[in-house]
């Protein structure tokens, strides 16, 4: 599963560089995208691979369909208003697709101010 | 019971109840002990009785793990020989193993592609088998980017190249701190990130775990791996601390 094949790419939603915003839904039991990311809009750093999903696997599940996992990196300034470090600081978390929507704005990574086209 | 080992064999019965799926931490939380003993001593009196670890009364976890285990070993599932040969390979793998690995990419850039690349193979061919329990991602620390692992939802660490993770790792402080104050977080651990050096936190939420490939300190030109592996510490390669030539080494060297 390290090196992926290009048929995996090509099911993935999303590509490198892609803006995808976290569902904020909450989620009963086993879950592996953390609270602090949840509604929050980040770009596509690469797309990992396909993974068992965790939220079945838990409960002793096949985990089945695996599902596609991204790195997702954020800008910190976005997660938490109140970051004092420089603005191109960034975190980086990996996100399974059901969780990834697209996002509206503009990739985060430019400093303009994001416009609502 | 032996307490000592109750941790990992909890651990292993654990890992392979879920099929070998992922390598978490479940040994954290409430459960009281952990094998990096980072313990604080009291140096009043070096001759002060000790506490045993195990003296007072189990805790739930420890009654669930021996029950479990045991249970486990009845019905066939695992051996006593297999848990402690699980306890044997947790045991051997050590950040020196980790800082083999750095010394060897420092030394060879097309080793260090490989690694980025495709890990396995780059590790197979300096006899690491570092198995499938999880995958794993090397991330580069360069002029522009300090990177530093944390994994917020538990302890995910890349345990088949650094060993037992220190107590610290697992914390709640740090896992919840590392992730709003980075740069605050290194400071305490004596490193000064400037400005304009990115900082990168990777936080290990799914089933990559992550290692710090470190900077080549300037000073340690025509260096041998030996020599070069010994400034890598575990925490070089959290991304908690850079490694530093000391002046008299450099001197010396």
């Amino acid at each position: 599963m390290n090196a992926m094949d290009q048929a995996q790419r090509t099911h993935a939603r999303f590509s490198a560089g892609d803006a995808v915003k976290i569902d904020d839904r909450p989620a009963l039991g086993h879950c592996r995208t953390p609270w602090y990311l949840r509604g929050h809009v980040g770009v596509v750093a690469e797309v990992l691979g396909k993974f068992r999903d965790p939220e079945r696997l838990a409960y002793h599940r096949p985990g089945l369909p695996a599902l596609i996992l991204y790195k997702v990196r954020f800008r910190q300034k976005d997660i938490w208003p109140q970051y004092s470090g420089p603005a191109a600081d960034t975190l980086e978390a990996d996100i399974y697709e059901p969780w990834l929507a697209a996002a509206p704005t503009p990739a985060p990574r430019s400093r303009k101010r994001k416009s609502k086209a | 019971m032996a307490g000592g080992r109750s941790d990992a064999r909890a651990a292993v019965a654990q890992t392979k109840v879920q099929g070998m799926t992922h390598d978490h931490d479940h040994g954290h939380g409430s459960h009281g002990h952990d094998h990096d003993h980072d313990h604080d001593h009291d140096h009043g009196d070096p001759h002060a009785p000790q506490k045993d670890h195990d003296a007072g009364p189990m805790t739930g976890y420890e009654v669930l793990e021996g029950a479990l285990r045991r249970l486990l070993v009845e019905k066939g599932v695992l051996t006593e020989k297999e848990i402690a040969a699980q306890i044997d390979l947790m045991d051997s793998r050590s950040a020196a193993l980790g800082a083999k690995v750095i010394a060897r990419a420092w030394v060879d850039p097309r080793f260090k592609a490989r690694l980025l690349q495709d890990y396995r193979a780059a590790l197979a061919e300096v006899g690491i088998d570092i198995g499938h329990v999880a995958e794993f991602k090397v991330v580069e620390n360069t002029a522009d980017v300090h990177n530093v692992i944390v994994c917020t939802l538990c302890s995910c660490y890349p345990k088949m190249l650094l060993g037992i993770p220190p107590a610290w790792y697992k914390s709640l402080a740090y896992r919840s701190r590392t992730v709003i104050d980075p740069r605050g977080v290194l400071v305490e651990f004596g490193v000064k990130i400037p400005a304009k050096q990115q900082v990168r936190v990777h936080d290990s939420t799914a089933d990559l775990r992550y290692i710090v490939l470190p900077a080549r300190p300037a000073g340690t030109e025509g260096w041998s791996e030996e020599q070069l592996a010994a400034l890598v510490t575990r925490d070089c390669m959290i991304g908690t601390a850079v490694p530093a030539v000391a002046a008299r080494e450099t001197a010396s060297a």
